[in-house]
C-alpha cells in the first residue's frame, strides 16, 4: 500500500467522525497555543529588557564610588560605609585614557528654577555634550549642551520640554536669563518631549554642564560616569585601565565600581532565555496530556471500526499496513491540531501586543517548531498502542463485531 | 485445487472445548462450484474460515494449489488471500464512508496498485456485476441487491481463483437473492471457484458439488 493512499483512507476516517477528530484537535491546539503563548511572555519581558538596555548602547561601562562586591546587593554607599568620592578631575583622567572614546558624568539633583517671577522646582542634571548622544535625544530648539572641557564653568542650560513651556509660556526660551538657586544662566536649548530616558524624566529636567552643576550643588563628587570604549574589542582593557586610574589617584584603594553594560545584558538574556523554557517546558506538559488523549480516541476508534480491521485483513492487508492506517490517521491529526494550536496561539499572542503594545510578545521559531514537533511525536507515540491492537485483531472475530 | 486432509479445529467456549471440525478430509477441484450446507453450530463456518486462511487448524494439512498452507505466519496468509481469495459475506462488509467505486478498489489500493489502474479495474468490475450508474453511491445509498453487487465486485477485482460466499443471499429478497446469486454462478462458469456457505436447499440443489456438515464432521458429499 502507498503511504498516500494509506494517508487518504486515514483522512477519510477523520471527516467520517467530526466530533471525535475536532475533540482531538482541540485538545492538541490548545496544548500547542499554550506553549506559545507563554513562550511569548517570557520572550515578550526578554525584548523588553533588552531594548531598555540597547537604548543605552551595550558598549558602555558605568563607573560609580564604592565597591560592590560580587554577590552583594547593596552598594558601599548604601550600607553607610565611608566612600571616597569620584571628582570631576577623576573624570578628567579617565578621559585621557587611550581606551575611552568618551565619557558621560552625571550629577543630579534639584533646585528652584526661577523666572520673571515664576518660580518652579526642577530636576537638575550635570553632564556633557554626550548625554544627548548616548541617549538620542532630539532638540526643539537650540543645541544640547556644548562641547567643553569638564572642569570649565559655563553658565548655560538647556531646558526639558515641560520646564521650558511651563516658565516660558509662549515666549521663545532660547538666549533668556533665568536663575537657579543664586545663579544667573542662559537657556541655549530646549530638548523636544521625550519622557523617560533611563533614569531621567528629560521633560522634567534642566541640563547644565557638569562643573557648573558642582558648584550650584557646592559638591566636588560625580555620581556616576558613563565610559564608552573605543572599541568593543578594547572593553575589558579598558576596565583595567580606568581602575588603574583611579587607584592611582586614590592612593592606591580600589574603590569604584565598574560594571560592563554587555556584561549585564548577557546576563539578563541568559536568564530569560531559562525562564522561557521553563514555561515553555511547564507548557509542554498539556502536549503529554493530549497525547493520553490520543490514546484514548484511537483506542476507540479501533473499537468503532473493528469490522473494517477484519475485512482489510481478510483482503489481504498485512499488520504493518494496519498499524500504518492508525499511525497515519494519530498523525494527520496530531498535525493539524499543532497547525491550529499556532494560528490559536498567534491570534492569542497579537491580541496580548494590542492590548499591551510596550511588550513585543513573540513566541520564538525554536519553541513553535518544538512544539508542532512535540505534538506530532505524541500523536505517533500515544497512537502505537491502538494501531498494534487494531493489527492484532483475530480476523474472524472483527468481521463479525459487525 | 482444494485438498482438507485430516483438519481439525477445536475452540474453548467457556469451561467446554468444543470441536468445531474432527477430522475433515475433502478436495475441491479448480472450477468446481460447491455449497456446504447444515445447521447452526455444525462447522461450516469454520470450515470456510479455514479453506479462506481466516482461520489456521489445530491439526492436519491444507494444500491449496498444491502447497502445504496449514502452518504459514499471519502476514504469509494474508499475501495468499490477496492472490488468491475472494471474499462474500453475509452483512457486505462495504466501508461505509467510502463510495461503491473506492470499496472496489480497496484490495487494490492494498496491494500497492497505481491510482489510475485501480480506477479503471474498478470500473470495468462494477460495469460487469451491472452497478455502472451507481460508482459514486456510498453503501448507505444502495439497496441490499447493490451493495452484495458492490462486494462482488470487489471480491473478483485481484482475479482470484477462489471465491468463498458466507451466506450471500442471506440479507436479501429473494429476488435480488436470485439476481446476485445468478452472478456467483456465471463467475463460476468463467472458470472461478466457487464454495458458497448456505442454509437454503433450493441453493444447495444448484451447485454440482453438495457439502453437508453435522457436528463438525462431513456427513455427506453430492457429486451431480
Amino acid at each position: 500500500m502507498k503511504l498516500l493512499d494509506s494517508g487518504s483512507i486515514a483522512a477519510t476516517a477523520i471527516i467520517r467522525y467530526p466530533l471525535r477528530s475536532s475533540m482531538l484537535l482541540l485538545a492538541i491546539a490548545i496544548g500547542v497555543s499554550a506553549v506559545l503563548i507563554l513562550t511569548s511572555l517570557g520572550e515578550g519581558a526578554r525584548t523588553y529588557v533588552t531594548k531598555e538596555f540597547n537604548s543605552l548602547g551595550t558598549n558602555l561601562l558605568i563607573i560609580t564610588p564604592g565597591k560592590i562586591e560580587i554577590g552583594g546587593n547593596a552598594s558601599a554607599a548604601s550600607i553607610g560605609q565611608a566612600v571616597r568620592p569620584l571628582t570631576l578631575q577623576d573624570a578628567m583622567a579617565i578621559e585621557r585614557s587611550p581606551y575611552i572614546e568618551s565619557i558621560l558624568p552625571f550629577i543630579g539633583g534639584s533646585a528652584a528654577v526661577n523666572f520673571d517671577g515664576r518660580e518652579r522646582n526642577v530636576n537638575i542634571v550635570g553632564t556633557n555634550h554626550n548625554m544627548a548622544v548616548i541617549f538620542d535625544y532630539e532638540m526643539a530648539k537650540g543645541g544640547f549642551l556644548p562641547a567643553i572641557a569638564l572642569d570649565k564653568v559655563s553658565q548655560v542650560a538647556v531646558l526639558g520640554g515641560t520646564v521650558a513651556s511651563e516658565l516660558f509660556q509662549n515666549e521663545n526660551p532660547l538666549g533668556k536669563w533665568l536663575r537657579i538657586g543664586d545663579r544667573r544662566v542662559r537657556v541655549i536649548g530646549v530638548v523636544e518631549q521625550t519622557g523617560q530616558s533611563g533614569s531621567v524624566d528629560v521633560d522634567e529636567t534642566a541640563f547644565l554642564p557638569i562643573a557648573f552643576a558642582a558648584q550650584v550643588f557646592n559638591t566636588e563628587s560625580v555620581q556616576k560616569m558613563m565610559a564608552n570604549p573605543r572599541d568593543a574589542d578594547v572593553m575589558e582593557a579598558a576596565r583595567k585601565d580606568i581602575v588603574r586610574t583611579v587607584m592611582a589617584r586614590h592612593q592606591g584603594h580600589d574603590d569604584i565600581t565598574v560594571l560592563d553594560q554587555g556584561a549585564i545584558l548577557n546576563t539578563f538574556n541568559s536568564i530569560f532565555l531559562v525562564l522561557t523554557s521553563t514555561l515553555g517546558a511547564i507548557a509542554s506538559i498539556s502536549l503529554i496530556v493530549a497525547g493520553t488523549l490520543i490514546m484514548n480516541v484511537m483506542l476507540v476508534a479501533v473499537s468503532q471500526r473493528t469490522a473494517e480491521i477484519g475485512l482489510i485483513k481478510a483482503l489481504g492487508g498485512q499488520r504493518r499496513q494496519i498499524i500504518t492506517l492508525f499511525m497515519m490517521e494519530a498523525a494527520i491529526l496530531s498535525f493539524i491540531g499543532a497547525v491550529l494550536g499556532v494560528l490559536l496561539g498567534e491570534t492569542a499572542i497579537y491580541l496580548m501586543r494590542e492590548l499591551y503594545p510596550a511588550v513585543e510578545f513573540h513566541a520564538p521559531l525554536w519553541a513553535t517548531m518544538a512544539a508542532v514537533a512535540l505534538a506530532v511525536l505524541c500523536g505517533l507515540l500515544f497512537g502505537i498502542m491502538p494501531a498494534r491492537r487494531a493489527a492484532a485483531l483475530d480476523p474472524i472475530e472483527a468481521l463479525a463485531s459487525h | 485445487m482444494i485438498e482438507l486432509v485430516d483438519i481439525c479445529r477445536e475452540f474453548t467456549v467457556g469451561e467446554e472445548r468444543v470441536q468445531a471440525l474432527k477430522n475433515v478430509n475433502l478436495k475441491i477441484e479448480q472450477g468446481e462450484y460447491a455449497s456446504i450446507m447444515g445447521p447452526s453450530g455444525s462447522g461450516k463456518s469454520t470450515l470456510l474460515n479455514v479453506l479462506g486462511l481466516l482461520d489456521t487448524p489445530d491439526s492436519g494439512k491444507y494444500f491449496l494449489n498444491g502447497s502445504n498452507v496449514a502452518q504459514l505466519s499471519d502476514d504469509e496468509l494474508a499475501a495468499r488471500r490477496q492472490q488468491v481469495i475472494g471474499f462474500v459475506f453475509q452483512s457486505f462488509h462495504l466501508i461505509s464512508r467510502m463510495t461503491a467505486l473506492e470499496n472496489v478498489e480497496l484490495p487494490m489500493t492494498l496491494s500497492g496498485l497505481s491510482a489510475s489502474k485501480r480506477r479503471k479495474r474498478a470500473e470495468q468490475m462494477l460495469e460487469r456485476t451491472g452497478l455502472a450508474d451507481r460508482m459514486g453511491h456510498r453503501p448507505d445509498q444502495l439497496s441490499g441487491g447493490q451493495r452484495q453487487r458492490v462486494a462482488i465486485a470487489r471480491s473478483i477485482v485481484m482475479e482470484p481463483r477462489l471465491l468463498l460466499a458466507d451466506e450471500p443471499t442471506g440479507n436479501l429478497d429473494s429476488k435480488s437473492g436470485s439476481d446476485v446469486l445468478a452472478l456467483l454462478e456465471e463467475l463460476n462458469q468463467e472458470g472461478i471457484t466457487l464454495v458458497m456457505v448456505t442454509h437454503d436447499p433450493a441453493i444447495g440443489d444448484r451447485s454440482r458439488l453438495s457439502l453437508r456438515m453435522h457436528d463438525g464432521e462431513l456427513t455427506a458429499e453430492r457429486k451431480r
